[in-house]
């Protein structure tokens, strides 16, 4: 490993914790911390639903699957500034050899 | 057909999907013609499970990355799929609108935790354990902090975890066998089994993955057309998801004037009167309560094998990151629609205006009721003049939380090929769940707790006959503890997730994002959070009162900050990971490049 390299794999961690760390910090607020106040919440209204109620029904569930696509977004980016991305052939075909 | 299997799977999927599009049409026009409604349950329910057991067959294999990891092929997208029905169990299909319906918001806290967990999964664990290049989980804690105690600690909390939660599916493929089939439940239950083995015995983790995509595909289907169609008779919209917020306002108009909340004067083995609000979550406590169980079932959704494994069958990282993010559309799909469920059954259940509406009316009229019938005949409803002034009022209406899904066609009078839909798609859960636990189990054992620690040097032929083996012998043991009824569907479900969570969350996660963790660490991690929350539910079970509101489907909350302080303070006091050890947390953290584990480990 050059001294370059381990560099790289270093910044490239760091880029990833601070995305995850942000992820989960979201991840927080919709699970936890909106619901807790959701007695509140109910007050108001969206949809025609009082939002206490919405969030836990579909508003929190919406905001999860957005965020593992941002997620999956900013670190392939992150991936590929750093190189790291090369060999990842996408969704298409099979690893060959191997099945012993 | 032209190119291989692979990238002919959207054609393969399309035709399938059409087939049992017209497999449902010829079962409704059975139905005008005169078919009786259990011919038409029973064939909804036998042709599934052949159409499943026919993918088991011709996936079936004889070689280890095929067995284990349906080598390492497919695709996010199906993947997402085959994990979503693997995830969406008997319990969420046929209970969880059940739930939400007697349950009010406390319960919401179910579907808030068995969606923002696979945020976890997917910022946390997914594409790591990928690029290990692991068989198993315990393949993971066995490699990444070396020797087999630790990974012996890892294979005893899967087994458990996995144990208690496949018991529940076994007892839920059971359950709907028996009354599709109209056979007695203990039979229903081997017959439910044998479904199970067939899908998954010949061809491991490629005939589960494929069956699993099948599986999805019947659910999803048997979830939303009952709902949509309900909607649209009833005058609820086209899609009611985004427009009952209107339906949620009248309830709580109509609670108050109907008195929920008021107990029963009479009780009734196995069914109960609604007494919670729909939609009045607390503060203090009550949002404590929610947070807990919450938490418990997100960090449990990043703890289960039978999940993680799924995504070491993607053929990158990256793809193993996509896929996470497509499990949970796919999930999201039936997790939104619950409640949807739930408050509409409970809105045409309540409303007088509605024709479907009982509660207020005559009693004899309502006992007169075909739905009311047929499932008070089966105890699992019952009606009762309590103050005998010949009016049915909310706390005379008993009823098992479980039929809500099942009885809900029936309430709005859809014909009965909705009904026999809705068996195939509970099926259909209960079994993918089954096939990915037992699958999740028997591999441990065998690759891990066989093939890595008794006999190293075991050829291929004999470590497949072994998983094999080992399929059968647990499905037997999960079959006949189902059939002892021990415990409801749900708590044994909340159970696994706790289990799981409470030993192996934070083994998992620091094994990854801390490079000091280390051996004596981890097995200090999984012994004394497995350890606290077990004697922890002991303690609840033997009569101890709940601390802080922590009752028996949240011990993972006792579990849990036990295992990473003990992680935490045995690792810092032990010596820190040798080089090859840290090396190797390096490269996991890298997505390019060669697993950790060559494959053919």
């Amino acid at each position: 490993m050059s001294q370059n390299d381990s560099e790289a794999r270093e910044r490239h961690w760091e880029k990833t914790r601070s995305l995850m760390i942000l992820v989960l910090a979201l991840w927080f607020i919709f699970s936890i911390v909106i619901h807790w106040f959701a007695k509140d919440l109910n007050g108001m209204s969206f949809l025609g639903f009082p939002v206490g109620y919405y969030m836990a029904v579909q508003g929190s569930l919406i905001i999860f699957v957005i965020l593992i696509f941002f997620l999956n977004w900013r670190q392939d980016a992150i991936d590929e500034e750093f190189g790291f991305a090369g060999d990842n052939e996408d969704d298409s075909g099979p690893q060959l050899g191997g099945d012993n | 057909m032209k190119g291989d299997f692979i990238s002919n799977l959207p054609k393969i999927y399309g035709l399938y999907t059409g087939g049992f599009l017209i497999f449902i049409l010829l079962m409704a026009i059975l139905e005008q013609v005169g078919v009786s409604g259990e011919t038409i349950g029973i064939l909804f329910v036998l042709f599934t499970i052949f159409i499943y057991a026919a993918i088991g067959w011709l996936s079936r294999t004889m070689e280890v990355g095929a067995y284990y990891v349906a080598g390492r092929q497919v695709p996010p997208v199906f993947n997402g799929m085959a994990t979503a029905a693997d995830w969406m169990s008997g319990a969420s299909f046929v209970a969880l609108a059940g739930g939400i319906y007697f349950g009010g918001h406390g319960y919401l806290a179910f579907v808030v935790g068995w969606t923002g967990g696979y945020v976890l999964v997917a910022a946390l664990m997914a594409p790591y354990l990928r690029k290990f290049g692991c068989y198993t989980v315990p393949d993971f804690i066995g490699t990444r902090y070396g020797g087999n105690l630790a990974r012996f600690c890892a294979v005893l909390i899967l087994v458990v975890a996995s144990f208690t939660y496949v018991t529940a599916q076994i007892n839920a493929t059971g359950t709907i066998a028996a009354r599709a089939l109209q056979i007695p439940f203990e039979v229903g239950v081997w017959f439910g089994l044998l479904g199970i083995l067939l899908c998954s015995m010949l061809g491991g983790m490629r005939a589960v993955t494929w069956t699993q995509v099948a599986q999805y595909i019947v659910l999803i289907i048997a979830y939303l057309v009952p709902v949509i169609w309900m909607s649209n008779k009833q005058g609820f919209g086209v899609i009611p998801h985004f427009s009952y917020g209107d339906a949620v306002m009248r309830i709580g108009e109509l609670e108050a004037q109907l008195g929920v909340g008021t107990k029963a004067t009479e009780s009734f083995p196995g069914v109960r009167v609604l007494t919670t609000l729909h939609n009045a979550p607390g503060e203090g406590l009550s949002s404590w309560k929610f947070a807990t169980l919450a938490i418990c079932m997100m960090a449990g959704t990043a703890s289960l094998p039978h999940i993680l494994m799924r995504y070491f069958t993607t053929p990158s990282v990256r793809a193993a990151r996509k896929s996470v993010a497509w499990s949970l559309f796919f999930i999201f799909l039936l997790y939104f629609t619950a409640p949807a469920l739930a408050t509409l059954t409970k809105l045409q259940i309540f409303d007088p205006n509605l024709a479907t509406g009982i509660i207020g009316k005559a009693v004899a009229d309502v006992q007169a009721l075909d739905w009311i019938q047929k499932w008070s005949a089966v105890g699992m409803l019952a009606i009762s003049d309590s103050n005998k002034d010949g009016i049915l009022q909310i706390n005379e209406f008993f009823m098992r939380p479980d039929i809500v899904v099942l009885a809900t066609p029936e309430i709005a009078g859809l014909p009965f090929v909705i009904s026999g839909l809705v068996a195939a798609g509970g099926m259909a859960a209960a079994m993918s769940t089954a096939d990915g636990l037992l699958l999740a189990i028997a591999n441990a054992l065998s690759h891990d707790l066989y093939y890595k620690i008794i006999d190293p040097k075991a050829d291929t032929r004999v470590r497949l006959i072994v998983a094999r083996a080992l399929l059968i012998i647990i499905g037997a043991a999960g079959a006949f503890v189902a059939s002892l009824k021990l415990t409801g569907i749900l708590g044994a479900v909340a159970w696994a997730f706790c289990f799981a969570c409470s030993g192996l969350f934070f083994p998992l996660v620091l094994g990854v994002w801390w490079k000091r963790a280390n051996r004596p660490g981890a097995i200090a991690g999984m012994v004394f959070g497995f350890a606290a929350g077990s004697l922890y539910l002991y303690y609840l079970r033997t009569g101890g009162a709940p601390i802080l509101g922590i009752d028996h489907l949240r011990f993972g909350m006792i579990g849990m900050p036990v295992s990473l302080i003990a992680m935490v303070v045995v690792s810092l006091m032990t010596a820190e990971p040798d080089e090859e050890t840290q090396a190797m947390v390096d490269e996991v953290r890298i997505p390019s490049g060669k697993t950790i584990l060559s494959e053919s480990h």
